[in-house]
């Protein structure tokens, strides 16, 4: 048996999607820069799944970009709205302090080139106001970027009002939005998004495939040089059959966004209910605006690497901090921002569901952490000494 | 627990349970978990994640790099045995590198790799593997161990060239009772060919040297990172006390040191003192290093009892020494005084003086500085 619990880390392709792709993995494998009928094709399967994104987005066609997925549109929206704003000696940056690292290693290499960056405190509840962004703003700010909603503990960012105070002030506004997409409504246009990055394999659809939503008249920087594949603004032969998958995928996703958002709430609910009940135990982030399927937890005096891997063992599949390129966990950047002290962070579990997480799966999940947890704390130096009074406890 | 074991059916019937074999990516420790695989545990590898490669300045080759831990992960996955990578971080800082911060600006020379075999591998890491439900931790060191009756003796490895008894004389019966050191008793030759024949990536991989977190040797410069503190510049003296020059600051020295001192004189001159309240480091012709005993603190008897006793012995002041012939005082306060057959150089204080009966370790402790 298997239980899974990480659809933040990526999901299960739906049959649609599959479905959309094979074609142009078998008898279409035409390329779509082709001037014969047979790569027209699959220009034509490309363009289609350009307008069914859009009019799942509200957007127009021309305005996506499709990349390889949401670290490269992460990257090019950031570096694309640098260029825009050195441009008229513009060289400040508003953002966050619990991004992805797409975004947050970005800010990085553009402060070496001398922008200026401001991350905005995300408070206990992970969350940030339109009030900050509007008092950050200042005369030389090129760009304002704040993820829709945290891939870690689900927070979900006043992302219209956001957009608003960007407007005013005539600054562009980036929103990450890869753990949004299919899972919460977007309307570009009505909550004044400037830019916004998706990644397919988030909403059942396949890796390796993105796109990087640009208002008309934000041009775009080139990070792939090359043709003059999607406008000549990400040289590269089209991925046609995830491209193709993504578009059916998100179009699934949005039909049905509101009723799974409803359903897999519910489940969402009651695995915080169960799990709260854990001693020394804390949700983090707002317990209510968060993404339907996202669960986050601190349990005190453990360490999240031993839990997962006992997890592992009961069939579990779940996730703690961000994962380095090692395979090695480090405490949660994202924990951090939020005030969890390190050795709180490090004893942390995502577990974030969909609609295909049935109730007993979540009846298991709930005794399966309680035992593991239980068990883990019976052979910790730690929770001793925490249980002796040799040392507090913190939650 | 059946997920965190082998992924394949071992081919011989598992005779000793189950082992978690700490991989460093080396070829040792690669071929620690095909020898134990080969004869029938059921194994699993992992890879400590001990500091960022930042705090090290920068580095390829040390035992923390990405780029050992795919070696480590590759080699796991040719076996086909799962791989993990633990992140001890913290762990690391506190035990080994705070402390060998903190000992070099008291003016002790510290063996970060004897703590982090303490601490570390045989604190943390076999903790760990307890929690998950191994049997034993292994790791590729060269040293043996052997069940006497009730009590488990510790080793010099059958490669007396390999030897790496000297780092594990910190080791517990409770630790010796739940370690396995499959090396022990082959060659380092047989050890590469093995890991070779079974196309383990890394058999021809170079040996690990030196200190992982100072890689490139300057361990001043390890110091300066570490506790952020800059050296100081203060006097060189000579025995009776006459400034011979300045010192880049007392955390760049260690005793018996006679290159990079930047003092001329008709003799070679060595360190031969170090005083952390006047800022000073003394130095002397080598007959000023010549000692006749010394005393050993925070003595570790690997048989769990204190011999009360003076003992003939033979002492190791470094790994790869021949034992000096002395006799053992044991003391109060866990100290042990050890008398030289003839008068040795001693190293630094902070080091680690290790105590043999034949090849097999009777304990060991660190160096005291001289009254």
């Amino acid at each position: 048996m298997m239980i899974y619990a990480d659809n933040a880390a990526t999901t299960k392709m739906s049959r649609t999607a599959v479905d959309a792709m094979l074609p142009y993995m078998d008898e279409l494998y035409g390329n779509p820069s082709s001037l014969y009928a047979f790569g027209q094709e699959a220009k034509e399967a490309l363009e289609d799944a350009r307008g069914r994104i859009a009019a799942c987005l509200v957007c127009e066609p021309r305005e996506l970009t499709f990349t390889s997925g949401g670290s490269e549109a992460d990257n090019q929206a950031i570096r694309s709205a640098a260029v825009l704003g050195a441009r008229k000696g513009k060289r400040h940056i508003v953002s966050t302090a619990f991004e992805h690292h797409a975004v947050l290693h970005t800010l990085k290499k553009l402060e070496k080139e001398g922008f200026a960056v401001t991350l905005l405190d995300v408070h206990e509840n992970g969350l940030v106001t339109p009030e900050q962004v509007r008092e950050a703003i200042r005369p030389d700010t090129c760009l304002v970027t704040v993820m829709y909603a945290n891939n870690e503990i689900g927070t979900v960012q006043p992302i219209s009002e956001i957009g608003a105070a960007c407007r005013e002030a005539g600054v562009l506004f980036h929103t990450d939005a890869v753990q949004a997409a299919g899972h919460l409504p977007i309307d570009i246009r009505a909550q004044n998004i400037d830019l916004l990055s998706l990644s397919a394999h988030k909403f059942h659809g396949p890796k390796g495939a993105g796109a990087l939503y640009a208002r008309r008249g934000a041009a775009l920087t080139n990070l792939i040089e090359g043709g003059a594949q999607e406008r000549g603004r990400r040289a590269g032969t089209e991925n046609v059959p995830a491209i193709a998958g993504m578009a059916a995928a998100l179009e699934e996703a949005c039909a049905h966004l509101t009723e799974n958002a409803v359903r897999v709430s519910a489940l969402r609910d009651r695995l915080m209910a169960g799990l709260s009940e854990i001693p020394h135990s804390v949700l983090n982030g707002d317990p209510a605006k968060r993404l339907p399927g996202n669960v986050n937890f601190c349990f005190e005096g453990i360490e999240g690497e031993s839990l997962l891997l006992l997890l592992d063992d009961k069939g579990v599949c779940a996730s703690s901090g961000s994962a380095c390129t090692s395979g090695s966990l480090d405490p949660s950047h994202v924990l951090l921002a939020i005030g969890r002290p390190h050795e709180i962070a490090h004893g942390s579990l995502r577990l974030t569901i969909s609609e295909e997480t049935t109730e007993e799966e979540i009846e298991y999940l709930i005794e399966a952490v309680r035992d593991a947890v239980s068990y883990l704390r019976s052979m910790s130096p730690v929770w001793r000494d925490l249980e002796s009074g040799k040392a507090p406890h913190i939650i | 627990m059946t997920r965190l074991s082998s992924r394949t059916a071992p081919t011989v019937k598992a005779v000793g349970g189950r082992v978690l074999v700490a991989m460093s990516g080396g070829v040792d420790s690669s071929a620690a978990a095909l020898l134990l695989k080969r004869r029938g545990y059921d194994c699993a590898g992992c890879t400590m994640k001990l500091f960022d490669s930042g705090d090290a300045g920068l580095s390829r080759r040390t035992c923390c790099s990405l780029e050992d831990v795919e070696y480590a992960r590759a080699a796991a996955f040719r076996l086909g045995i799962p791989h993990w990578v633990f992140n001890f971080k913290d762990a690391f800082r506190a035990a080994v590198m705070e402390k060998f911060a903190a000992g070099y600006e008291s003016g002790l020379t510290p063996n970060p790799c004897i703590d982090c075999n303490r601490y570390l591998k045989f604190g943390k890491l076999l903790d760990r593997a307890r929690v998950l439900g191994f049997d034993y931790l292994a790791t590729g060191h060269y040293a043996r161990i052997e069940r006497q009756g009730q009590r488990y003796a510790l080793k010099k490895a059958l490669d007396e060239s390999k030897d790496q008894s000297y780092f594990l004389y910190g080791m517990t019966q409770d630790q010796l009772a739940h370690t396995l050191f499959p090396l022990g008793g082959h060659q380092k030759s047989e050890v590469r060919k093995a890991a070779w024949k079974a196309g383990l990536a890394n058999a021809g991989k170079r040996d690990s040297q030196d200190i992982c977190f100072a890689p490139d040797g300057d361990y001043a410069a390890a110091v300066e990172r570490i506790s952020g503190n800059a050296a100081v510049p203060g006097n060189f003296v000579d025995t009776a006390g006459r400034v011979l020059g300045t010192h880049r600051g007392i955390v760049r020295y260690t005793i018996g040191q006679r290159r990079g001192l930047g003092v001329s004189a008709r003799e070679p001159l060595y360190v031969c003192g170090i005083s952390v309240r006047d800022n000073t480091v003394t130095l002397g012709g080598k007959e000023a290093l010549l000692r006749a005993w010394m005393e050993v603190g925070a003595f570790h008897w690997i048989s769990g009892t204190a011999q009360e006793r003076p003992f003939p012995c033979g002492v190791k002041l470094r790994s790869t020494q021949k034992e000096l012939p002395a006799t053992a005082y044991p003391a109060e306060k866990g100290r042990v005084c050890v008398v030289f057959d003839e008068p040795q150089r001693v190293p630094a204080p902070g080091q680690a003086a290790v105590l043999y009966e034949g090849d097999t370790v009777l304990g060991g402790g660190e160096i005291l500085p001289s009254a």
